[in-house]
């Protein structure tokens, strides 16, 4: 039964901003909302008055765990002085601020509210690394984590299965690191703005400052294969194929279609949104694909009556490079099993036919986790509206965008397409 | 065979006496290893108890140099990685379990699609016994 779903009323984006992401010891999750904040009302062409906003819907997966506070909701809506206005929390792991973005849609969409805000902030790197990967594992399957599967390892499993099923190689997944670190330097709020070739540069100077033996890579992939270089962190995935840990925020402002007009000349209009729910590795009914990214896809084309060669480029859930070569493939942009190919050709590439994370993605951009989803979000309308600067994507007309998310193991998933009118 | 819930305490109780078990829908047949008490085909509540074989092949893995704390302490560290993997049951149903008897250190060797058995890891005793669900090469 597939429903093709509407929204009882249009909604527009007039305003985004995000924090630079990174780790920051001197700042917190306040500190960071303020700056995505700031920007945000900067972005709104025709200026508009923070106190007409009517609600906030903020997504957090566990500042919880990390900095051992919750209830985040009216804490931020207190800091941009929203209160007693209502602010709600959403929580999907690391598609938090996505759902939230959801919510806020549906609230517009039902008619209750004309303006609301929409965020994520995450404060990870004030915790140790074995804190944060156990922070994170909140959001694996109870059988996984018993038996010693981390993150990485989920995500290391589900490589060994395509690899078996498809004949591709950790070089495939190369060639995914490359191009999200070939992006990044393009982006001033990338956590990494470096590419591979800057990385091999810096680690010979150091060397060289040190009087150590300096080492040499013949290329780029010699650097990546190097496991003095690239170590082992849950095999096949390697120190180069994880994202890192990110602290950072990001928002949005959120109206109804009609009054768009009223707060920019340049909004972009929700055409299609979707989510989808996914089951543990040994319940999947197969383990190279994600059946919650192909759920939420179905939906979010079904509203948006497009097609997946209508998305004219696309923030994709790169928290492990695998994840990157899967979602590609679950979202229709390329056959199962010929992902890593077109990677390979550079099909996806920023001045490819079909860019994939022209921010940098997750692995370069960084990933504070509940901030994740708006801040894809954000690299989508920075490029829409012609804002993305030297990564820029070079295609004329460039009209659809869209950004896939993912929680936890592949527990949630959305996929949000955006259109400039 | 005794009545117990269909419950994840059940099926650690089980993995405790060495059997791996999982329930199957009477009304449809559906199987689910670790056990479910509401049939995800049909939505039957009907279950009944099937004890596995403990014969599998191994269907995706990984080697694991940075494991969360229970498992740092076992031993193992970025010197001494273990593997994790799905495995497919000869019964059909998957089970996320520890590989053991394989060199985590060479991942290389192991392949998806290798034939497995089961075994039970033991871990303290009394009404601390844990038992972790294990499968070795054949």
């Amino acid at each position: 039964m597939q429903k093709k779903r509407k929204l009882g009323r249009g909604v527009a984006l007039v305003g985004a901003g995000m924090s630079k992401f990174g780790m920051f010891k001197d700042k917190d999750s306040k500190d960071l909302f303020a700056e995505a904040f700031r920007e945000m009302i900067a972005s709104v062409d025709k200026g508009f008055d923070p106190s007409e906003i009517d609600a906030l819907y903020l997504g957090n997966f566990t500042n919880d765990f990390f900095v051992h506070q919750g209830h985040w909701g009216p804490i931020i809506s207190d800091l941009i002085g929203l209160n007693p206005k209502p602010a709600t929390r959403t929580e999907g792991a690391c598609a938090a601020s996505a759902l939230a973005f959801r919510e806020a849609v549906f609230a517009i969409a039902s008619g209750f509210y004309d303006i609301v805000l929409v965020g994520g902030v995450e404060d990870m790197s004030k915790r140790t690394t074995e804190e944060v990967a156990e922070g994170l594992a909140l959001a694996t399957v109870p059988y996984e984590g018993r038996v010693g599967f981390t993150f990485p390892g989920v995500f290391g499993a589900l490589a060994t299965a395509y690899f078996a099923k498809y004949g591709a190689t950790r070089e495939h997944l190369m060639n995914i690191t490359i191009k999200s670190h070939s992006n990044a330097p393009l982006n001033p709020k990338a956590q990494f703005p470096l590419s591979i070739q800057d990385m091999m540069n810096r680690k010979i100077e150091n060397a060289k400052k040190k009087g150590k033996p300096m080492p040499t890579w013949e290329d780029e992939k010699a650097f990546l294969r190097d496991p003095a270089a690239n170590p082992v962190v849950a095999w096949p995935m390697h120190l180069y194929d994880c994202c890192p840990i990110s602290d950072g925020a990001a928002c949005m402002l959120l109206v109804g279609e009609e009054i768009a007009r009223n707060f920019s000349d340049d909004p972009l209009y929700v055409i299609g949104i979707g989510q989808g729910s996914g089951r543990g590795l040994h319940a999947c009914d197969d383990l190279t694909y994600f059946e919650a990214t192909r759920h939420a896809a179905k939906e979010a084309y079904g509203m948006s009556g497009l097609k997946p060669e209508d998305i004219q480029f696309s923030e994709v859930h790169d928290c492990f490079s695998i994840a990157e070569l899967i979602h590609i493939e679950d979202l229709g942009f390329f056959e199962p099993g010929e992902g890593y190919k077109a990677v390979a050709e550079g099909l996806t590439r920023r001045d490819g036919p079909m860019p994939i994370n022209t921010s940098g993605g997750l692995k370069c951009k960084g990933h504070p986790v509940g901030a994740t989803g708006v801040g894809q979000l954000f690299e989508v309308w920075k490029q829409l509206r012609g804002e993305a600067g030297k990564r820029q994507v070079p295609k004329k007309d460039l009209r659809i965008g869209a950004a896939h998310n993912l929680g936890g193991t592949g527990g949630t998933c959305t996929f949000i397409i955006l259109e400039r009118r | 065979m005794e009545e117990r819930t269909f419950s994840d305490i059940s099926y650690e109780q089980y993995l405790n006496e060495e059997k791996l078990m999982g329930s199957k829908c009477k009304k449809c047949k559906a199987l689910f290893v670790p056990p479910r008490s509401i049939c995800v085909k049909c939505y039957s509540s009907d279950m009944e108890w099937v004890e596995m074989k403990g014969e599998a092949r191994l269907a995706a893995f990984t080697c694991i140099s940075v494991g969360p704390p229970f498992m740092i302490a076992e031993g193992y560290d970025r010197k001494h990685p273990y593997c994790s993997g799905v495995v497919e049951l000869e019964e059909g149903a998957r089970v996320d379990a520890r590989i053991e008897g394989v060199d985590a250190n060479k991942p290389e060797d192991i392949k998806v699609g290798m034939p497995l058995k089961v075994k039970f890891l033991h871990r303290g005793e009394g009404d601390n016994l844990k038992t972790y669900l294990a499968f070795l090469p054949v």
